[in-house]
């Protein structure tokens, strides 16, 4: 009978989204190499969600590689280390890939230097009290690499009352092209059972479950040879679907359990993490070291060797793009996924931790442009009312949003909970920008909410 | 990119979009019904071939027109307005005047889309608005068939078709003679169980060998037809499912109280525009609900009042109110069935 039940339940994968071509075929079985240092590096201090860090340094000193350059301000913040050996320039406002100029610190690499990281003041996470781990994790400057690069110890401090049981790793990679996670697991299994390990003892998780797509059972093969059968780690594979690497869709799809509007999955008693940042923790944590570089999918029709490199972080997309082969035709440069990611102003900005793809888009971004030009009436298709993982109904969103009633689309129609998945303007046979069109009204919901805070007080 | 000149591309994601857009979806939808209207064509001879240009020919143009005065971009090439002219003739007697059928596209397109805003605007199907505006003001007309496979069908006209405009048809009466020597009741099998209480053969209604209106008569043809839409996903069929499925079901009922006054369900899902309905008009994207429960539900309205209306209304046929009907109450079933959402809090009691 509970067999039944479960054989019922549509399980292993969450309900509605999308199936974009994959486009993983270009970079998936290429092996993780390393890039040469730039000549200079640019680092945001603020390259992760909350406070941005605290410069260190000053012009014209000299730095190690993998020394700390920048520290935390506050928790709700990360310190930063140096991708490289060298000089500091100078401290100043530099385009980012977001969009607006913020203050970054400009590396001089001196020419020749190893990659080679010598910092090394061995530390043993079994013997650690769980505090004391989330203090070291800060102090790795570790954020989520899949993209949103959320402080990975404010995960591991979930709020009084709550109890995290299961740790869920995400190695979906849901997007298409990107396959950084994909070639992380399979090259880096220990590194990223031992990252789980820490999180599980800092968290006092009982288990923990990989989770990964079904495009990608080499990956789980890999990672299941170096676990016991009966250990509290497994790996899971489901269903190949956009936007299964959602922590909201993973919850649903690996527990069967949803997340409460608003709340973090910490209320539900899982603690979600990305499968590189776990692989990072667990390679940077037993040698007290910080993030310096990071795993990027480098790909698209316009990269002559697409590829999945090693990049040290501050890396300007310029020089990815002369190291690899920039094919010239193309005018559209977008730093993560195709459909998240965003496009890129500038050959000056630089890779952070954050961004885990530079796609070259050539043919395509021409065809995607006859296609905004075009657009139709919303003609109640309801095919975004099909796609909307978060159960949402675009349609009459969007309809909202066009006479700019975002206050109720917050009330009625629950705008808050849209995660910004794209799946809707995705579909859209009318070109509707509809998550664009979310984007804004979010962010114009947000601005009045400061406003109305500082009215207040 | 500044490296080779050009100009750069800045924009938001989702940056690749690969389904079809809505002129694909309308073009594929002409493309299913290009069949129907050839084996009506087949099946009454050239005056359905006038019937279908004069329709479509009447709806391009008034939407291009009134496009035109309006200083809008003309709309026509999204296909859409193709469809409502097919529909329209599909919907209409073969022999029905072309002057009427003029009228009729004129008021489906300008009163029931364009009035409206055009595309996606529309609160109701279009191309039924026209045909209700001709069955309240061409009644006689309206209801005048003609026998299937006419010998000279392919060589000269059904005489109603070229009547003079603002001036009744004459009667086939004579021309009904020639035709068909055996004598031909001039009613549909839906009139014939309805008023008669006779039955017509489920093979002849499945494949189509009955009078009736134009595009309405081969059940079997128009089911293929839908499901080549359904195969390129491109229509609604959660629709045409439950209006199938409620119909039966209503009509079972009914015939399980009184076999000998009601008739069976195969017999009422054949029949008259139940099929083209259910497949091609209820499925109108724009006048349906957009919530994955409130769709079944108005497909459900649609298939109940129908039959309703075929076993108990004045008219021997009620898909056409039908859908007008569901199509009104769509908004009001959209609002009242909003999806639940991920991760939505538990309902608190009875709220």
């Amino acid at each position: 009978m509970f067999d039944l039940l479960k054989f019922l339940r549509p399980s292993g994968t969450f309900s509605h989204g999308i199936h974009p071509a994959e486009n993983k075929h270009f970079t998936a079985h290429l092996p993780i190499r390393r890039l040469p240092f730039a000549p200079e590096l640019v680092l945001p201090l603020s390259q992760h969600f909350g406070a941005p860090s605290e410069s260190l340094v000053h012009p014209g000193q000299e730095v190690v590689r993998g020394e700390p350059i920048a520290k935390a301000n506050g928790f709700m913040s990360v310190p930063l280390h140096a991708p490289a050996t060298g000089r500091i320039k100078r401290i100043e406002l530099m385009p980012t890939a977001k969009g607006p100029r913020t203050p970054s610190i400009l590396l001089e690499v001196y020419p020749g230097d190893s990659q080679e990281v010598r910092y090394d003041a061995p530390r043993d996470y079994t013997t650690m009290e769980p505090k004391a781990i989330v203090q070291a994790v800060q102090d790795t400057g570790l954020v989520g690499l899949g993209g949103a690069a959320f402080p990975t110890h404010v995960k591991l401090s979930p709020p009084q009352g709550h109890h995290v049981h299961t740790v869920l790793i995400n190695g979906c990679e849901c997007e298409p092209f990107l396959t950084t996670d994909h070639r992380v697991m399979l090259e880096y299994p220990e590194d990223l059972i031992r990252g789980t390990k820490i999180l599980m003892k800092a968290l006092g998780a009982e288990r923990a479950i990989i989770g990964t797509e079904e495009n990608k059972m080499d990956a789980v093969a890999a990672i299941q040879a170096h676990l016991p059968t009966d250990g509290p780690i497994s790996v899971q594979a489901v269903p190949t679907k956009y936007p299964q690497g959602a922590e909201k869709m993973l919850a649903k799809a690996l527990m069967g359990v949803e997340i409460p509007s608003g709340n973090f999955p910490s209320s539900v008693g899982l603690g979600v993490f990305n499968v590189a940042s776990t692989a990072e923790l667990g390679a940077l944590f037993p040698h007290s070291r910080g993030v310096i570089e990071r795993v990027v999918t480098v790909t698209g029709p316009g990269i002559e060797k697409p590829g999945n490199y090693l990049v040290p972080i501050g890396t300007p997309v310029g020089f990815i793009l002369k190291q690899l082969g920039f094919t010239g035709t193309s005018n559209c440069l977008i730093m993560g996924g195709p459909m998240m990611g965003g496009s890129v102003a500038s050959l000056a900005v630089p890779m952070t931790k954050g961004s885990g793809g530079l796609l070259v888009l050539t043919e395509q971004i021409l065809e995607q442009q006859q296609r905004d030009a075009v657009s139709y009436p919303c003609i109640s298709c309801a095919q975004c009312v099909a796609a909307c993982p978060m159960h949402l109904n675009p349609s009459q969103l969007g309809k909202l949003a066009h006479k700019h009633r975002y206050e109720e689309m917050q009330g009625d129609f629950h705008l808050m909970d849209c995660f910004e998945c794209g799946c809707c303007s995705y579909v859209c046979p009318s070109g509707i920008p509809l998550v664009q069109y979310f984007r804004i009204a979010k962010s114009s919901l947000r601005e009045q909410a400061a406003r109305e805070r500082a009215a207040a007080s | 990119m500044s490296t080779t000149g050009h100009h750069v591309v800045l924009r938001t994601s989702p940056h690749l979009r690969e389904t079809p857009t809505v002129d694909v979806i309308m073009r594929n939808v002409v493309y299913a019904l290009l069949p129907i209207v050839a084996f009506s064509i087949y099946q009454f001879g050239i005056s359905v071939l006038a019937l279908v240009l004069v329709c479509v020919g009447t709806c391009i143009a008034v939407e291009h027109l009134v496009c035109r005065w309006s200083h809008r971009p003309t709309t026509v090439n999204d296909w859409s307005v193709t469809i409502t002219g097919l529909l329209l003739a599909l919907t209409l007697p073969p022999g029905f005047p072309l002057w009427m059928a003029m009228v009729a596209s004129v008021a489906g397109v300008g009163l029931g889309k364009l009035f409206f805003g055009g595309l996606g605007y529309n609160v109701m199907n279009p191309a039924l608005i026209g045909r209700a505006f001709a069955q309240a003001a061409f009644t006689a007309p309206m209801t005048t068939w003609v026998p299937i496979l006419a010998p000279d069908r392919f060589t000269s006209f059904i005489p109603s078709t070229f009547t003079l405009p603002f001036l009744r048809p004459e009667s086939i009466q004579p021309w009904l003679e020639v035709v068909a020597p055996d004598g031909f009741s001039g009613a549909t099998p839906l009139a014939l169980m309805k008023f008669e209480q006779v039955p017509t053969d489920s093979l002849q209604l499945l494949l189509g060998s009955t009078a009736g209106s134009a595009g309405e008569t081969s059940a079997l043809l128009i089911l293929l037809c839908g499901a080549y839409l359904v195969y390129r996903r491109m229509m609604e069929v959660r629709v045409t499912i439950s209006v199938l499925v409620v119909a039966a079901l209503t009509t079972l009922v009914f015939y399980l109280i009184d076999g000998d006054k009601y008739p069976g369900p195969l017999f009422m899902l054949c029949s008259g525009g139940l099929m083209l309905g259910a497949v091609f008009m209820a499925t109108d994207m724009v006048a349906s609900p957009v919530t994955p429960l409130g769709v079944w539900i108005y497909g459900g309205l649609i298939g109940f009042i129908t039959i309703i209306i075929r076993l108990f209304g004045g008219l021997s046929e009620g898909i056409m109110y039908a859908i007008l009907l569901a199509n009104a109450c769509s908004p009001l079933i959209s609002s009242l069935t909003q999806p639940r959402r991920y991760g939505a809090p538990k309902k608190k009691g009875a709220a």
